[in-house]
């Protein structure tokens, strides 16, 4: 091999031409990243069985960031580039914050199925601001009792008032989410979640601390869901189909039920941002994830189970005998939404739950 | 070859440059946004003393600080009376050849991932875990004792992580010791205890300081431990943090909480600095 001398100027530009194939490389992958779908999403959106069928069928990737929170959500948002974001999943009563923020398209009705979903939760007082729907939701569920059949009896779990009785002292588990189960405390006192006002607090707080006062533990999803098959607790508050499904093949025991007071009912919504450069691939997505069979996947998705808000969504018969499907009109019946408190009220709350997580 | 006097008086300078940015750009600059952000009202805006004067006046934001505290507290002082004599049995009492061996396997707990690690304790302290069916199979007990989800199971989570970056410190220092100190001490009467008591133990001090100070910054800002061992019974700092961020997104609240935790963290290193009088190491 033989190696030729070669002067400064001619080294330069060659490093220069090397350079600039860096940078046109760069730019095409930079290029090809805006072609990609980049969601903000919950946990249950990362599966591959999820998102696989639909990058292969649109020749897509979908980039997917996880948050916790809406705070934490609209956070990323407020540090990234308008733009950046596609789609975001999001609590659906917590659209219209994000509708304030000016972050959400109006999403075009006749293009989903709205007409397959279960009525009571198209969330229509959250997800239509100002007359035009901004967020569909896409999977839903109750903040209840979940709970262990062989060690408890499951008639007591048909009433909230089991949760501070001292017959499960020290069994209970409680949610680690102080909205729900503040609605809880309301459902428990004979109050009205959507009602709920600062005069209220006294009362549910005494709620709350006898609750805490038979509880072991107060813990995240995986810490629940954790005491509950190692049998740490018999009783989760709070916890309902998400927490007892994923784990019905390794313990059939564990069931949740909606009680006479009734539950609390959680959905989550997606929503497409404004400033999205792809909006055709993020409505197809949207389109994707309300089809019966994304439906299907979102609903037994590895990260939690839970209902899927499309009523002709293609689960197996077994899947629907986990998830109670064929209940759910008597669940949804007696189901109350989340608690949906203003700024000032919600704080409130927030110091409420710290006070409660404190007490001893 | 000779430099000049302006080039080497730029020739520091030069070196410490990128460090220099490094900590403006990633430390003091993300530090005073979060100073001026801990002063502004979470909704509205505007120049407020109002989320420090909650973390003061509300009981149960003080308790988290006071939680912490006693946390970080017990599980300092339990790492270094278990890692000094780990320390000591490597440095002085392993052949040289195995220590090698012995550091490696005292590294391992950190290659372990925490949550994971933490999720270990969670099963061995549970009702129904390896301590209590040990103990009830033995029969040394009749009901499973309440270890998971307690301020003992997050010490227990700490400790197990700490008393290896202790027992490093201190072999580090353990090993930098001359025998000749103790030889000496021996040739003046004194015996062992005495030897350890007034020749190594003040001259491994600096090992303990340098790894106790570690433990106090790492387990006093560990939001991980607390909220997988602990049960949430009792809050700790990063918990409260990190609760003021997940739905309501209080970023004002959470920095103030947080220049709090940092100032705790100065007294603390303003206090081993003074006490060792590191600044003239």
């Amino acid at each position: 091999m033989t190696v030729n001398a070669r002067n400064p100027l001619s080294t330069l530009k060659s490093h220069l031409a090397a350079a600039c194939a860096v940078a046109a490389l760069l730019l095409a992958a930079g290029g090809a990243e805006a072609a990609d779908l980049n969601a903000l999403i919950w946990c249950d959106h990362s599966d591959p069985a999820l998102l696989e069928p639909f990058e292969k069928a649109n020749d897509v990737k979908v980039n997917v960031k996880e948050f916790e929170g809406t705070g934490a959500g609209l956070a990323i948002v407020d540090q990234s580039q308008p733009g950046d974001w596609d789609v975001m999943v999001i609590d659906s009563i917590d659209v219209p914050r994000g509708v304030e923020k000016g972050l959400f398209e109006p999403l075009p009705e006749d293009k989903l199925p709205f007409a397959d979903l279960f009525p009571e939760v198209k969330m229509d007082k959250s997800t239509i601001v100002d007359g035009k729907r901004y967020g569909i939701t896409e999977k839903f569920g109750y903040n209840t009792i979940g709970f262990n059949k062989t060690k408890v009896d499951p008639a007591d779990m048909q009433s909230l008032a089991s949760l501070t009785s001292d017959k499960y002292k020290g069994k209970v588990a409680i949610y680690d989410y102080y909205l729900p189960v503040i609605g809880m405390a309301a459902l428990a006192i004979g109050k009205k979640t959507a009602d709920l006002t600062e005069a209220d607090l006294p009362a549910l707080k005494a709620e709350l601390l006898k609750m805490k006062a038979n509880a072991k533990l107060v813990g995240e999803v995986t810490a629940s869901q954790t005491a509950l098959a190692t049998g740490e607790v018999d009783v989760l508050v709070g916890g309902g189909e998400w927490v007892t499904a994923g784990l019905a093949k390794e313990n059939p025991a564990l069931d949740f039920s909606i009680p006479k007071e009734g539950a609390v009912l959680w959905s989550q919504s997606l929503a497409m941002f404004k400033d999205s450069k792809n909006k055709d691939m993020a409505l197809k997505f949207i389109q994707y994830i309300m089809s019966p069979e994304g439906q299907a996947r979102l609903a037994t998705s590895s990260c939690y189970w839970g209902m899927p808000a499309n009523t002709k969504a293609a689960l197996t018969d077994e899947q629907k005998k986990i998830l109670r499907f064929d209940e759910q009109p008597g669940f949804l019946a007696r189901a109350q939404a989340y608690p949906a408190p203003n700024a000032d009220l919600d704080k409130k709350m927030q110091d409420m739950w710290t006070e409660m997580l404190q007490a001893q | 070859m000779s430099v000049s006097g302006s080039n080497s008086r730029a020739l520091p300078w030069a070196l410490v440059t990128p460090a220099l940015a490094w900590t403006l750009l990633f430390f003091v600059l993300p530090f005073i946004a979060m100073g001026f952000s801990s002063l502004t009202a979470h909704e509205g805006g505007g120049f407020t003393l109002a989320n420090y004067s909650q973390f003061f006046t509300d009981p149960s934001y003080w308790r988290s600080m006071v939680n912490s505290l006693e946390v970080t507290a017990i599980v300092t002082v339990i790492s270094i009376l278990l890692a000094y004599p780990f320390a000591w049995i490597l440095a002085e009492m392993v052949p040289q050849r195995w220590q090698r061996l012995a550091l490696m396997l005292a590294v391992l707990p950190f290659w372990t991932s925490y949550v994971v690690r933490s999720y270990s304790w969670l099963l061995v302290l549970a009702q129904n875990g390896v301590i209590n069916r040990a103990l009830t199979g033995m029969g040394l007990i009749a009901e499973p004792l309440q270890l998971a989800n307690t301020r003992f199971a997050t010490v227990t989570g700490f400790v197990h992580f700490f008393v290896m970056l202790l027992t490093l410190t201190i072999f580090a220092n353990l090993k930098q010791l001359s025998p000749s100190y103790r030889r000496a001490a021996a040739d003046l009467g004194a015996g062992p205890v005495r030897t350890f008591l007034h020749v190594v133990l003040p001259l491994t001090l600096p090992g303990i300081m340098v790894g106790a100070f570690l433990t106090f910054v790492l387990c006093i800002g560990d939001y991980i431990t607390p909220q997988i061992l602990g049960g949430n019974n009792e809050l700790v700092m990063p918990q409260l943090v990190m609760m003021q961020i997940g739905r309501r997104g209080d970023f004002p609240l959470a920095s103030a909480l947080s220049i709090i935790l940092m100032a705790v963290v100065t007294i603390a290193y303003l206090a081993c600095a003074r006490w060792l009088k590191i600044e003239r190491a």
